[in-house]
């Protein structure tokens, strides 16, 4: 690897080396190594461009690192990896995509992740996102995730995207059976012209499922983000979704929510908040000697953290 | 010392000009222990406000140190050695308690370090420390948080905005103890505006404002019985006395 991929791989799973445990690194569409283990193993799909990765039942402690890397403009791709966590597993799974674009062309990642939960499996999904590079051309990157979640399962999934992404459309569908849990966590920040959306559709369809989908945002400068949170509640059933945006500059947010109660015992709840930083949290900030940048710099990334 | 010199401070509420501080002539000595006290809506906090920086007084002079510092921002301020500990705390989300504290303290302290201005206020530090100063504290918790940010700045002048409100009786006995102790360490210059009388009674100085203008200003001896004596409605230094002040 070379400094620019290193670089890209500390930003998007704060890797340093090649992990310890199962890896797959893809660097410009090319598999670059791989690692399976006992427990897990990852094969490459025959019939389109990804993988598998296949976690037995009973799996402990363990995680998968699959981070893309692109360092070259003009590249275009979309890729397919499907997971099979087995029963009572209990692992992480770190994906990430990273694009340094130098040149002049838009260089993009279309992934699309499919989850499969088993029963009473659990699971922490981390997903960085981030792009650099001096160039003109775009940095684009379109992730679906697809889960389903047996019963008893568990998911948790982060994602972060903080700096350099120029377009961005995020779709989250998941379905879950009695008694799964998901808890989404979404950290996003836009700056210049760029543009994220996310759209997130929850069929709680198990008696006793329940999910929690949380968005913190930042847009800055001219930016533009959507939030679209959609939760179907189709049994007796727990579903939260919030979506909490700072504006700064000219940044532009919408938040849309949709929930549909399809069951008397369905219980859903949404929360939005958009707004500029209240002018008293940086007033108590300057107070205690920070100045007013310093002050919003401190707010932003105590939300972001 | 800070020494205020002819402040005045208006509003403009719909067109109609209102004064909210109407001339306050006051020097706070080096070391001082001074508590403003008066009816609510009488100028205590707009004062606060303009010696923190926070309002810009109308007219007056504000020398701290030697120093003129009507014209400067609240940073340049609170860097020159003023602490505010607000009557509302501010919150926060993602901003942790050891966070905040770090900030106050302006440089990179331990957790045993933060943990220490928490237990001063009466808090449990490692239930604490890494909460989010978010809406899951309750008011008292989060005024005791904002005192002990105060106490971490180590200021030359700390004011205090009602430090006593929402803060339950049990821990305010702690409380008293915290500004006296405060008082001995840091040896600075205390503020606090308050309306109880065990805080009155720890003064080397009461001033009281009412109507925006200072009504009386001595030791509490020479101005305890004036507050204290009177019946409700039959106050000396201001008309419309308040219930906090006359129990």
């Amino acid at each position: 690897m070379d400094a620019i991929q290193k670089e890209l791989l500390a930003q998007i799973a704060d890797l340093h080396e090649v992990p310890q445990g199962a890896y797959n690194l893809r660097v410009n569409s090319q598999g670059a190594g791989r690692n399976t283990t006992e427990n897990i193993d990852i094969v490459t799909k025959k019939d389109k461009d990804g993988i598998d990765i296949i976690i037995k039942p009973g799996t402990k402690h363990e995680s998968v690192h699959i981070p893309v890397l692109i360092a070259q403009t003009g590249l275009e791709e979309l890729v397919y990896n499907d997971f099979y966590i087995g029963e009572d597993a209990d692992v992480t799974i770190v994906a990430g995509c990273g694009i340094h674009n130098g040149g002049d062309k838009s260089s993009r990642h279309d992934g699309v992740h499919t989850f499969h939960v088993g029963k009473n499996a659990r699971i922490k999904y981390v997903e960085k996102h981030y792009g650099t590079g001096e160039g003109t051309g775009a940095r684009i990157m379109n992730p679906q995730t697809i889960v389903h979640i047996e019963e008893g399962g568990y998911m948790e999934m982060d994602t972060v995207q903080i700096k350099g992404v120029d377009s961005t459309v995020r779709v989250t569908k998941a379905d879950l059976a009695d008694d799964a849990k998901l808890v989404i966590k979404e950290k996003i920040m836009t700056h210049g012209r760029q543009y994220a959306k996310t759209d997130f559709t929850v069929d709680l369809n198990g008696e006793g499922c329940g999910a929690d989908v949380m968005s913190r945002s930042v847009a800055r400068d001219d930016s533009k983000q959507e939030f679209v949170s959609r939760i179907n509640g189709n049994n007796k059933c727990n579903g939260h979704t919030e979506c909490d945006a700072i504006l700064m500059d000219h940044g532009c947010v919408t938040a849309v929510p949709e929930l549909t109660a399809n069951h008397l015992d369905a219980s859903l709840i949404h929360e939005a908040a958009i707004g500029k930083i209240a002018g008293e949290q940086i007033i108590k900030l300057m107070t205690l000697g920070l100045t007013e940048e310093e002050a919003e710099a401190q707010i932003v990334s105590g939300f972001l953290k | 010392m800070l020494e205020l010199k002819d402040i005045c401070f208006d509003v403009n509420e719909e067109n109609v000009n209102k004064e909210i501080l109407k001339g306050i002539n006051l020097t706070i000595n080096d070391k001082e222990f001074v508590v403003i006290t008066g009816p609510n809506g009488g100028g205590k906090s707009t004062l606060a406000k303009v010696i923190a920086g926070i309002n810009k007084p109308t007219s007056g002079r504000i020398i701290f140190d030697g120093e003129d510092i009507t014209d400067k921002n609240i940073t340049e301020r609170a860097k020159s050695g003023i602490g505010f500990a607000f009557q509302q705390p501010v919150r926060f989300k993602g901003i942790t308690v050891k966070d905040l504290i770090k900030l106050a303290a302006g440089e990179d302290i331990s957790t045993a370090g933060a943990c220490d201005y928490l237990a001063s206020v009466g808090l449990c530090a490692r239930e604490y420390i890494n909460r989010e100063v978010n809406a899951s504290l309750s008011g008292g918790e989060l005024k005791r948080i904002e005192i002990a940010t105060i106490i971490a700045r180590k200021t030359k002048l700390s004011l205090f905005d009602e430090p006593e409100a929402g803060i339950d009786l049990w821990s305010f006995n702690n409380l008293i103890d915290v500004f006296q102790k405060m008082h001995d360490e840091i040896q600075g210059s205390i503020v606090i505006i308050s309306h109880q009388e065990r805080i009155l009674n720890i003064a080397d100085r009461i001033v009281v404002v009412s109507d925006g203008r200072i009504a009386h200003v001595g030791s509490k001896d020479e101005v305890l019985p004036g507050l204290l004596g009177s019946s409700a409605g039959s106050c000396k230094y201001f008309s419309a006395p308040e219930k906090e002040v006359s129990k």
